[in-house]
């Protein structure tokens, strides 16, 4: 069975400004990103017919098809867990368009979440369970509950502070030479990182997202279509969504083995329907909500072995030219944090072969969604 | 329940599952969910309806020593919750228990049951030190809390 490979492509990004605080509505900055993405493809908006993005995004879709002026909708879907869900959403309209439901998706994330509230903070709504378990004793938000996995992660492999600097060194690298990076022009030390306020030990503040106000979006059309768009296709090679048996969310503290988390459940599907095995990855956007998710997710999509993810990133491995690229833009730590749909389209960039840190002759990109929560990757090639 | 946005900390809003562990401990016992059916007996966290290894919808309550030891833990910093803050820096562990080491309930590590959230020094904090829980009210809650069974 073929399934989606290749069946359909990427054929249109747009983006937002990326800033602490921006005066525009997510609305607003939805309907900008869709609409930059639609003329990027050359396709107008009112051939628009499905639409998709993720659970806690709060413009929808019945308010952006009437604001872009979208024809007759015949799909359209939410993929759950927040940051979980942003590969899924090109999953979903790939799957719509390659079994003839629609032909032009739309996929996109609009947050005001740098001048917005933190979710974190409304914890009476989220205290039946299981935040019934975590929250009364002062686990009360994601950096907490990566913390834990995180001080766990290092106690059993011997991973390191210096690990997780290197993370975040490779992200703010790559968002020094991206102009549109929240980090652009700023860069980060040893010194720095070593000295930085904590949030919860062991993550200090280098070791979290950017609150970002901003939106992205992408168009996803049959490959038959993508011939005829502006741009040079970017096809969705492989597609998968991940929830392991007795997964828990992020705290997947009660989970039999915590440390081995959805990705793994994606990889084996992901890499099950591909052509091409990890070592052929040029280059990849791994979800970086949090510095230790990457080690985590190097070793669930098999770059490396068990307990190896903090060793691979040692040797500037994750720098351009190194063994493995990643975060091109910047990622979520230094880019921006728009629950991940600047990796989509900074994959999309690379394979263009447009990146702001271009690798060389880049061919295939890995994207992964939220690690930690039922997640979503994809693969994409050129 | 308290209201989140005053000065206290947040105490649990048991559901249908978990209301019997709350239960117990405001009688101050460390129960776990387990299977009642005759040939399984599998302990499961968090409570749910039914045994996911044999699918049996007949749980009872066990009895924990309330040993165990910390798996992992983290020190918050704020910005947090007010009443937290006020608290901070403060622990959050996870103990895995002595007789069932895939049960792991999150708490925090204090001095005596009725002490801070930040009585105990984060320098002495080690994964695999061997605690034992008590019991201290909150917010008209009893919760479990945990202390060093050699501090
Ligand atoms: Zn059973």
């Amino acid at each position: 069975m073929t399934g989606l490979k290749d069946a359909t492509a990427i054929v249109g990004i747009g983006q937002t400004a990326f800033a602490k605080q921006l005066p525009e509505s997510e609305k607003t900055l939805a309907c900008r990103a869709i609409i930059a993405a639609l003329d990027d493809a050359g396709i107008a908006p009112s051939e628009v017919d499905a639409f998709a993005s993720y659970t806690m995004e709060e413009t929808d879709e019945v308010e952006v098809a009437k604001s872009i002026g979208a024809g007759d909708v015949t799909y359209f879907s939410k993929a759950g867990y927040g940051g979980g869900g942003s590969c899924a959403t090109v999953a979903h309209l790939a799957s719509a368009i390659a079994t003839g439901q629609a032909t032009v998706g739309v996929a996109w994330r609009s947050r005001k979440r740098g001048s917005g509230p933190r979710p974190w903070k409304n914890t009476a709504v989220q205290l039946p369970t299981p935040a019934q378990w975590t929250r009364p004793f002062g686990l009360l938000r994601p950096a907490d509950e990566i913390g834990m996995l995180a001080r766990r992660y290092m106690h059993e492999y011997g991973a390191t502070r210096d690990h997780l600097f290197n993370v975040a060194l490779a992200c703010r690298n790559r968002a020094n030479q991206n102009p549109a990076a929240i980090m652009y022009e700023r860069p980060l030390t040893r010194e720095m990182y070593m000295s930085s306020r904590w949030i919860s030990e062991p993550l200090c503040l280098f070791d979290n997202c950017l609150e970002t106000d901003g939106a992205l979006a992408c168009v996803v059309v049959s490959a038959e279509r993508a011939r005829d768009c502006r741009q040079k296709p970017v096809y969705v090679h492989a597609a998968a969504q991940g929830l392991p048996a007795q997964h828990h969310g992020m705290v997947n503290y009660w989970n039999d083995d915590p440390l081995t988390g959805p990705a793994w459940t994606a990889a084996r599907h992901l890499w099950k329907h591909s052509d091409v095995t990890p070592e052929d990855v040029d280059v990849a956007q791994i979800y970086d909500a949090f510095t230790p998710l990457i080690p985590l997710s190097l070793e669930g999509y098999g770059f490396c072995g068990r307990g190896e993810g903090a060793s691979f990133t040692e040797g500037g491995a994750l720098e351009i030219g190194g063994r493995l690229p990643i975060n091109t833009g910047g990622g979520g730590l230094s880019e921006a944090y728009v629950h991940g749909f600047n990796l989509i389209n900074e994959g999309v960039k690379q394979l263009r072969g447009v990146g702001t840190a271009q690798v060389p002759d880049a061919r295939t990109c890995l994207v992964t969604a939220g690690e930690g929560v039922p997640t979503s990757a994809l693969l994409l090639t050129s | 329940m308290a209201d989140p946005t005053d000065q206290a900390l947040l105490t649990p809003v048991p559901d249908d599952d978990g209301a019997p562990f709350w239960e117990y401990t405001a009688r101050h016992e460390l129960r776990v969910q387990a299977c009642a059916a005759p040939d399984c007996g599998e302990l499961r966290f968090p409570p749910r309806p039914c045994c996911p290894h044999c699918r049996s919808f007949d749980s009872t309550w066990r009895r924990m020593s309330g040993r165990g030891r910390i798996w992992s833990y983290v020190v918050p910093h704020p910005p947090l919750l007010p009443a937290y803050a006020a608290q901070a820096p403060y622990n959050a562990i996870v103990v895995e228990l002595a007789e069932a080491p895939r049960i792991r309930l999150v708490g925090n590590l204090v001095s005596s049951a009725d002490a801070r959230l930040d009585s105990v020094d984060p320098d002495r904090i080690r994964i695999g030190a061997r605690v034992q829980a008590v019991f201290t009210e909150t917010g008209g809650v009893r919760v479990p809390r945990w202390v060093l069974e050699r501090p």
